[in-house]
């Protein structure tokens, strides 16, 4: 029962969303950009939602959302840790402070630590090539890191 | 006979007038304005490598094969996405190019399975070709990298970008190991069908087609139209009949024989084995595009359940005994010469068939006209379009669509009224559908709502979710608003039209009664909406009307046709491109069967047989006299066998039993019959009652034409022997001969050549200008020797246009405390009709039992749920099936399909018919729903009776 009130929530909200950038020309980005600040990712309710009210199938919806990194098709741990792979950072040791990382945390690329706490990703340049390697921890950027300065930022936010 | 292998010239073909002259690789070539580069040279005969380029889809520029060099222009442009401009030298073929496109291919097959020998595509396969085009010899990179090829790692761990087959499509199987991710699939299912079901998934090397959500093929939103299939390059989408059977050596270009639109395809064979059927795209009813029904539903031909030897009975209550086709005619011969020895001249009749070809149909109804000496012929148009025969006659003159397909191409608003195309006429669903997404405004006039109503990209501005049995109120409104707003089009009626007719047309339809808010209540559309849908009607520009059966079966369907035709004259908008009516026609040959003069009262091409005249062409061809009085129709047959009277019928290619109303009183018709010829594929429904079965052919086992729904005569050809050992048409000259008719036909065109002789509109019909042409639309004269796309083009068939009045009268069919609801009856895009063939195919999948649609509001006071068996009841009989509660239906209404002898809807229909045709009123039953627990005590005796009459004797 709890999982229906959920989707009906989910329905719900997205509809507000929806509403608010249907006007747009070209609404489907705003609207699953609000929609992921919204639940954390893009739920499948949401999807078929706003295939139907911007009259798209939700094979173009799915291709967008699949597009796009950024886009989750589910919840994220509490904090995501994007961790830079570009050749800037490999050059300052990158490679092996993702390894690190990985085996610090105990899990791979777009995985989610047991307690929840944590998500690891990959990303592709993060502007800050003078400062590598970096990483970004949520919304902020870090630079010239080594794996216990990752460790001591994932520490804090837990 | 060799395999035909069309031109792919890569882009869409330009419809500019102005033309450009360039000159590729030193050849002079002059091509309309807009052409691309590639096009221009694979005109000029050159043809520049490419995988993402075709010309079923817009250009696309992806897979950097098609790279040129031109004079003046920097870099490498892509030719497929490149327009041609006057005086451009473009070089195909330079060392530049040639390492470029060597390093392309090399990236490709670096992630490709190398398994050509024993890959499906193996000698169809673009990939392949280009590899050996551009002089592949060695992949640098090797085959080890990261790549979507090996289910496993050299590890032996699983390869995580490796993903297995999807084979859960009946018809074709995905392997996405193969695939070079071109997107010609996703392009195809956008651009062409109009479905949107594919996509790529992810990005970069990750990317990959997906259906829908990353579903499989059968729960996506596909319909399986096989437009991908077509469109793929590779092996990636695959037919799993070429995997089974392997590449095809000949092809034949021949006609789907399902709905009226008509489609050409080329059917590919193997020896005499089918592999697949290919749409062609000189086919100018479909342009290379088809359904899942054309594409893939062939498989009937070759069921087991289909009977290859004659058989005969005594009684119905015997079991069938086979015998030999001399023993089965002189039996079949001598009982209705018995018959009409008996009981007289009338006792005996025919029904034509609008699933065989003319020259079938024409002989059939000669049948009865010159060796029967009676006109009892009739055809299942009596049931579906005979109201727009009458309708159109009346108001324009002639019976039949105004234009070609093409036409969609030019409207600016269309008007689809009681027809679901996207359903019913697939392929013309998907035409239309194109030039919706091009801007062109929808209005919707249907109980239910309909997938073009809203699917994806396409949205009707109104959708007047009428009452059922209230279609000419609706459209005489429209017309009162046309009328009273002064939106008419003046100069074209006074031109045009009867003047006189039109004064009292007007006096009628001015009346205030006929304004939409005098009808608000009783059609359950707002008057607001049924305004502004006549005023865009009205102003919108080209506005065309598309209709079917929602239209012509009901109490007043003729009454709607002339409402139709009503409109379009008030607003001129008949006479050229992107306007005009055109009844979308239910079976591949309905046209052609009633051309054909399957009608008690008409002879071909519509003539009367009252007229002396006409009779004295036909009796003097054909050495008899011939009856003046018109014959019986399909119900006067029914009720006079009922009565003792009528005591012989042969039946071609028609269940009548199941396809016609009120199952019961058919029933009891034909049980009261001493000889019911039955020439059919299967032991169908009618075959039941039969007392001779005569086996017959399928459509790939003769010669002979189709008409379609835009009057376009195609050729039907044969691309295997008859596996019952003849075409229709010769046993129905056996039969002839075996009651002394003395025929001598031995091909179909000479069947043509009478056609053609005797009836005016076929005049210069003949199978060479056919096989010249591709196709003619009729009237083909003198006047129009290559045929006449579009109709009524400087003056009407009738001279000049008629208006008539068009009252509302309700139907004699009310809902009541009793049956509250009305039920109306429709088709699936997945099964054809009574379902005869498509049940016999891999269609079933989508589409295994008739369901009824019912409104939530609706089920909820029945305690009905989605899924739950219920019992169907209307004044004439009851059934029962399994409910799909959804808001597609308005409350008050139910739906279902007419698909599965087990439901047999019909049962429920009441014998309510066109007041002018007797076309049957299938649109309209009231009803009552309510819960149950399984089959009907009619369904249960039905289906015993069934098996009982289906029995075969055991060979001795």
């Amino acid at each position: 029962m709890a999982l229906q009130t959920q989707s009906q929530d989910v329905e719900k909200e997205t509809a507000a969303i929806v509403d608010s950038h249907e006007q747009l020309e070209g609404p489907l980005l705003p609207i699953l950009h609000d929609v992921q600040a919204k639940f954390g990712y893009i739920p499948e309710e949401a999807l078929l939602h706003i295939a139907d009210r911007l009259n798209l199938s939700r094979a173009e919806v799915y291709g967008t959302i699949s597009f796009y990194h950024d886009f989750r098709k589910k919840a994220a741990g509490r904090h995501v840790l994007k961790v830079c792979r570009s050749e800037a950072c490999q050059s300052v040791g990158g490679d092996k402070l993702a390894e690190g990382v990985q085996s610090a945390l105990g899990i791979t690329w777009h995985e989610t630590t047991d307690d929840g706490m944590i998500t690891l990703e990959p990303v592709y340049c993060l502007g800050l090539c003078a400062c590598a390697p970096a990483a970004m921890l949520d919304e902020k950027i870090h630079g010239r890191l080594d794996k216990s300065g990752v460790l001591a930022l994932v520490e804090e936010v837990k | 006979m060799t395999l035909i292998k069309e031109i792919d010239y890569g882009t869409r073909q330009a419809t500019s007038e102005d033309t450009v002259t360039l000159t590729v690789d030193g050849f002079d070539v002059s091509v309309p304005e807009g052409t691309s580069v590639m096009r221009a040279s694979m005109e000029a005969g050159i043809s520049i490598p490419k995988l993402c380029a075709t010309d079923m889809v817009d250009a696309f520029g992806s897979c950097r094969l098609c790279l040129v060099e031109i004079d003046g222009k920097r870099g490498t442009p892509s030719s497929c996405t490149t327009l041609v401009e006057e005086g451009m030298q473009v070089h195909t073929q330079t060392k530049r190019l040639k390492g470029l496109r060597r390093g392309v291919m090399e990236l490709y097959i670096s992630d490709h399975p190398l398994d050509c020998l024993t890959c499906a595509a193996n000698g169809d396969c673009e990939l392949q070709d280009m590899a050996g085009a551009v002089g592949l010899r060695d992949v640098r990179y090797g085959y080890d990298g990261v790549n979507h090829v090996q289910q496993r790692e050299a590890s032996g761990e699983l390869n995580a970008k490796w993903k297995p087959k999807d084979e859960t499509n009946p018809y074709f199987t995905y392997d996405p190991s193969k695939c070079i991710v071109c997107s010609r699939c996703v392009r195809a299912c956008e651009e062409v069908q109009g479905t949107f079901a594919l996509t790529i998934e992810g990005r970069g090397f990750d990317s990959r087609v997906t259906a829908s959500v990353n579903e499989s093929f059968l729960d996506s939103e596909c319909v399986s139209c096989g437009a991908c299939v077509q469109a793929c390059p590779t092996g990636t989408l695959q037919e799993k009949s070429v995997i089974e059977i392997g590449q095809p050596e000949r092809s034949v270009v021949t006609t789907c024989a399902y709905c009226g639109v008509g489609c050409s395809f080329k059917a590919e064979m193997r020896g005499s084995e089918l592999v697949r059927m290919v749409p062609y795209k000189d086919g100018k009813a479909n342009r290379g595009h088809s359904c899942v029904k054309g594409r893939f539903a062939y498989g009937y031909a070759a069921h087991q359940d289909r009977i290859l030897e004659p058989m005969v009975r005594e009684s119905i209550d015997d079991p069938w005994r086979e015998v030999s086709w001399d023993e089965a005619l002189s039996f079949a011969a001598n009982r209705l010469q018995g018959l009409q020895k008996t009981y007289g001249k009338e006792s005996i009749g025919v029904i034509t068939s609008s699933r065989c070809t003319n020259e079938e149909t024409y002989l059939v109804q000669k049948l009865t006209r010159a060796v029967f000496e009676n006109n009892n012929t009739d055809t299942c148009a009596r049931v579906c379009h005979s109201p727009t025969g009458y309708g159109l006659g009346q108001t324009f003159g002639t019976s039949a669509g105004t234009q070609d397909f093409d036409s969609v191409e030019h409207c600016d608003v269309v008007l689809v009224i009681g027809a679901n195309p996207t359903d019913g006429h697939p392929v013309f669903g998907s035409r239309l559908k194109k030039r919706l997404r091009e801007g062109a405004k929808l209005i919707v006039l249907d109980p239910r709502r309909i997938d073009l109503v809203k699917s994806p990209h396409v949205k009707a501005e109104h959708h007047l979710a009428l009452r059922p049995g209230t279609n000419v109120a609706v459209v005489t409104a429209m017309a009162h608003v046309i009328v009273s707003e002064g939106l008419f089009d003046e100069t074209f009626i006074r031109e045009r039209c009867e003047w006189d007719e039109f004064q009292d047309y007007v006096d009628f339809i001015s009346d205030p009664a006929q304004s939409p808010e005098a009808i608000e209540e009783l059609t359950g559309v707002s008057a607001a909406d049924v305004r502004s849908a006549a005023r865009l009607y009205a102003c919108g520009g080209n506005a065309a009307i598309y209709y079917g059966l929602g239209v012509t079966e009901h109490s007043q369907g003729s009454t709607a046709v002339i409402g139709l035709a009503n409109l379009a004259m008030l607003t001129g908008n008949i006479g050229k491109k992107g306007v005009g009516i055109n009844p979308l026609r239910g079976q591949n040959n309905v046209q052609g069967s009633c051309d054909m003069g399957s009608f008690p009262h008409e002879l071909p091409g519509y003539r009367h047989v009252k007229n002396a005249d006409v009779r004295d062409i036909f009796e003097r061809m054909w050495g008899v006299p011939i009856s003046d009085e018109p014959g019986l129709r399909i119900p006067n047959m029914l009720d006079a066998a009922v009565e003792g009277t009528f005591k012989g019928l042969y039946v071609q290619g028609e269940d009548i039993l199941q396809s016609d109303p009120d199952t019961k009183h058919v029933a009891a018709g034909l049980a009261a019959m001493d000889c019911v010829i039955v020439h059919d594929l299967f032991l169908n429904e009618t075959a039941n009652y039969a007392h001779v079965f005569l086996p017959g052919s399928t459509f790939l086992e003769k010669d002979g034409t189709f008409t379609n729904a835009e009057r376009r005569i195609n050729r039907v050809r044969k691309v295997m022997p008859p596996r019952n050992g003849y075409a229709d048409w010769e046993v129905t000259q056996l039969l002839a001969n075996a009651m002394g008719g003395g025929w001598t036909y031995t091909h179909p065109s000479q069947v043509m050549a009478e056609i053609a002789a005797t009836t005016p509109s076929f005049a210069n019909v003949t199978y060479e200008l056919l096989d010249e042409k591709g196709s003619v639309q009729w009237p083909c004269t003198d006047a129009t020797p290559e045929g006449s796309p579009i109709m009524h083009v400087d003056g009407f068939v009738r001279g000049k246009g008629r208006f008539i009045r068009t009252d509302y009268v309700a139907t004699d069919e009310k809902t009541g405390p009793r049956f509250p609801l009305l039920l109306t009856t429709g088709r699936i895009l997945s099964q054809y009709n009574v379902g005869a063939q498509t049940r016999r195919t891999e269609n079933v999948v989508w589409h295994e039992e008739d369901v009824l649609e019912i409104h939530p509001h609706d089920a909820e006071l029945r305690g009905v749920k989605d899924g739950d068996w219920i019992k169907l009841v209307s004044r004439s009989g009851e059934t029962s099936l399994r409910a799909s509660v959804t808001d597609r239906v308005s409350t008050g209404v139910v739906y279902t399909t007419f698909h599965h002898p087990t439901t047999q809807a019909n049962v429920v229909t009441t014998d309510y018919s066109d007041w002018a045709t007797n076309c049957p009123e299938y649109k309209v039953t009231a009803v009552q729903v309510s819960l149950s627990n399984g089959p009907t005590d009619w369904q249960e005796q039905y289906q015993e009776q069934s098996t009982r009459s289906r029995r075969i004797e055991a060979a001795e």
